[in-house]
């Protein structure tokens, strides 16, 4: 699960780790009240922040024409005014695809004087089943960018998870960071609290880019998340109560919304050809077939080890409101369950949705020759495929018709 | 011979009780699986029965081992309190620990494999995983080994060693193969989260040191870079014809594909990079997935 930058700064400071001052607003009014606290409270300039799931806010433009989802402001009206131009308007980037996203909250916070952006992020090393932070002096820039271009400018170190962080690992890092002084023990207290926020909140990725040395209040040099990004490990959630709380259902594809009701895994894609396929492996195999003999899958869909009547039912509906799909593949290896149940509940569910496109049905499996028998016997127009490239051929061929 | 589990393998089941482990625990027996022991905490002294034959129930798996000789544990116990019962499994010492749950929280699974490490009596295989099968001699490949999930009858008794991450894709593979008359040494499921227990190349050395077993299918999908370290040795140690399909070549990145593990991120773990390991170390790559088998038949 994705959350907010707001959100995910939230979690930062609740753990200790130094943010802007800010808050979270919905309104133009609101906006310029918090944005007159911070001026009162000496700061020079504020910062007016578009919250989406999707980065590459600041070169984003809105639809109105208007140009940045990322705003730097001298006055509490000017704050207002940016507040005005962003809110209810659907900000396009080069991560949101061209339909952008509707912008309906806003992070104002401080904006800090900066003196040095890094990069800082806490994810899971595959290859060791470990943590690992990965630092860089090279922030503020497309972290994949420095990663090809200067990999030695990348920093890595790995954390035992019976210990976690210690103060030496944050002192490696920190002095590869160069930090010096002020900087360098506000860096030590940061990357152990931000490690703690990765591994308390089950976090998939902490990824703070641009973390910034800045002056604080007493004058020292001090480290600030100006920019925070925070997944989490869905398989986590049920644990973590306070972050399932901060789903933003208005961030998320509404197909696949209605799908996860249905305990279906879909995402939606580009192209024609709708699957429905049982296990997630089957599910990409069979995207990829289609793609092999000429055409393009329009979704991903896993209907799961035990479907049911309900299930293909719905997963049918769903794939049906995808107005490019031009034809459906149903793909089942019916390992341990009945085929004749699966092939009852396609014909249900043909007939309840008066499906007209052409659909195929590659069947396979346990109790299979009664299934296809009930597929031969229902009246409806499906063809049935033998094997997996034979049942992709057809409906590439029906489609292309 | 067969690689991990014999035919005559004595298994206990965690999570016996449960609905999902209940009814795998059915379906083995009924394959004829030496289903030795379940464990349910607080229902040890009863028994599980099904097809007359009675299996005892037990509080700890210590207590079920050392009671039946289990030596292999199936856990089927929910997401929250998997991770306890894989370490459990691990310090009633036996031979390997299948967890078959799905949904177990990543960071539950690094502390696991922490735990485990230096360990080298057990074997995880999993979690998220459809399990293993040894096919037997009997009708339907009757009589062999079931842990997990996968349906017993579509196996045959043979040489192909197949390995993969994904349950139904393991059973199109196998599936093929015995439609051809071509019979497995024994099918792993490795799983399809980020942290797993045992990785592909590990199977595959043990299929190559494994007398019975003459060619080996890898099925692999996108993210991490298992499927290329497995290539990597393949190319440098591999005795025996090996046949792969990578899913996945059409997932867009950044989006997780079912799988927990399945995710392009970064621009790492495309498919385009995994087929170019296989194809470097010699590994026939399968175009479809439909073309699986016959792939490792041509090689052989």
């Amino acid at each position: 699960m994705n959350i907010h930058e707001f959100q995910a700064k939230q979690l930062l400071a609740t753990h200790g780790v130094t943010v802007p001052t800010g808050a979270v607003v919905t309104k133009p009014e609101e906006a310029r009240a918090i944005a007159e606290t911070l001026f009162q409270g000496g700061n020079h300039l504020v910062v007016v922040k578009s919250q989406i799931h999707a980065g590459g806010r600041g070169k984003g433009t809105f639809k109105s024409g208007f140009q940045g989802g990322v705003k730097l402001c001298k006055s509490a009206e000017d704050v207002q005014a940016k507040a005005q131009a962003m809110l209810g308007q659907v900000l396009v980037t080069k991560q949101t695809g061209p339909e952008g996203r509707l912008v309906s909250k806003l992070l104002i916070a401080a904006a800090p004087e900066i003196k040095k952006e890094l990069y800082l992020a806490v994810l899971l090393d595959r290859t060791t089943s470990r943590p690992i932070i990965m630092a860089s002096t090279e922030g503020g820039v497309d972290i994949e960018e420095v990663a090809e271009k200067h990999p030695e400018k990348i920093f890595k170190e790995t954390i035992d998870p019976a210990v976690g962080i210690m103060p030496y690992q944050a002192r490696k890092i920190a002095a590869a960071l160069g930090l010096k002084g002020d900087a360098f023990n506000s860096g030590i207290k940061l990357l152990i609290n931000v490690y703690k926020t990765w591994w308390e909140c089950d976090a998939s990725m902490v990824e703070i880019n641009p973390l910034c040395i800045v002056t604080g209040p007493d004058g020292k040099e001090a480290l600030s998340a100006v920019d925070a990004k925070v997944s989490l490990d869905d398989n986590a959630l049920f644990r973590q109560k306070n972050i399932q709380d901060m789903r933003d259902l208005a961030e998320e594809a509404p197909l696949e919304t209605e799908a996860s009701k249905y305990s279906l895994n879909y995402i939606k894609l580009d192209g024609s050809i709708a699957c429905l396929v049982n296990g997630a492996g089957l599910a990409m195999a069979t995207m990829d077939i289609i793609q092999h003999y000429g055409a393009m899958p329009a979704n991903f869909l896993d209907v799961g080890g035990g479907a049911s009547k309900e299930q293909v039912s719905a997963a049918f509906k769903i794939i049906l409101q995808d107005p490019n799909v031009k034809g459906i593949l149903v793909n089942i290896f019916g390992g341990i369950m009945d085929c004749n149940v699966i092939a009852t509940g396609i014909v249900a569910a043909v007939k309840e949705t008066g499906l007209k496109l052409p659909l195929v049905v590659r069947l396979e499996g346990n109790n299979v020759a009664a299934g296809k028998k009930t597929l031969a016997e229902s009246g409806l127009t499906l063809i049935t495929g033998d094997s997996m490239a034979d049942a992709a051929q057809k409906v590439v061929k029906a489609v292309g018709k | 011979m067969s690689i991990l589990v014999k035919a005559n393998t004595k298994v206990l089941i965690q999570g016996i009780t449960g609905s999902f482990g209940a009814r795998h625990a059915q379906l083995s027996i009924d394959y004829g699986s030496a289903v030795v022991a379940g464990v349910t905490p607080g229902k040890g002294g009863q028994c599980f029965e099904h097809g007359g034959k009675k299996v005892p129930i037990f509080d700890t798996v210590a207590e079920a081992a050392r009671q039946t000789g289990a030596t292999a544990s199936a856990i089927f116990v929910p997401p929250p309190f998997a991770a306890d019962a894989i370490l459990e499994a691990v310090d009633a010492g036996l031979e390997l620990a299948v967890a078959i749950t799905e949904g177990i929280p990543v960071n539950d699974m690094v502390k696991v494999k922490r735990a485990m490490q230096g360990n080298a009596k057990t074997r995880l295989i999993g979690p998220n995983c459809p399990g293993i099968v040894t096919p037997g001699d009997g009708k339907d490949s009757h009589g062999g080994c079931r842990i997990g999930i996968a349906p017993g009858y579509i196996h045959k008794k043979g040489n192909i060693g197949v390995v993969s991450r994904s349950g139904t894709l393991t059973y199109e593979a196998v599936w093929q193969l015995t439609s051809r008359g071509v019979g497995q040494s024994t099918c792993v499921g490795i799983g399809g989260d980020p942290v797993n227990g045992t990785s592909h190349l590990d199977i595959i050395k043990l299929f190559n040191d494994d007398p019975e077993t003459h060619g080996i299918i890898m099925i692999g999908e996108i993210g991490g870079s298992a499927e290329e370290e497995a290539a990597e040795w393949i190319a440098k140690h591999c005795k025996k014809p090996v046949a792969g399909f990578i899913a996945g070549t059409t997932a867009p990145p950044g989006r997780r594909m079912g799988h927990a593990g399945a995710i392009v991120s970064g621009g790492k773990g495309t498919a385009e990079a995994k087929i170019a390991a296989f194809k470097a170390a010699g590994i026939g790559v399968a175009v479809t997935p439909s073309e699986m088998a016959d792939t490792l038949l041509k090689m052989m």
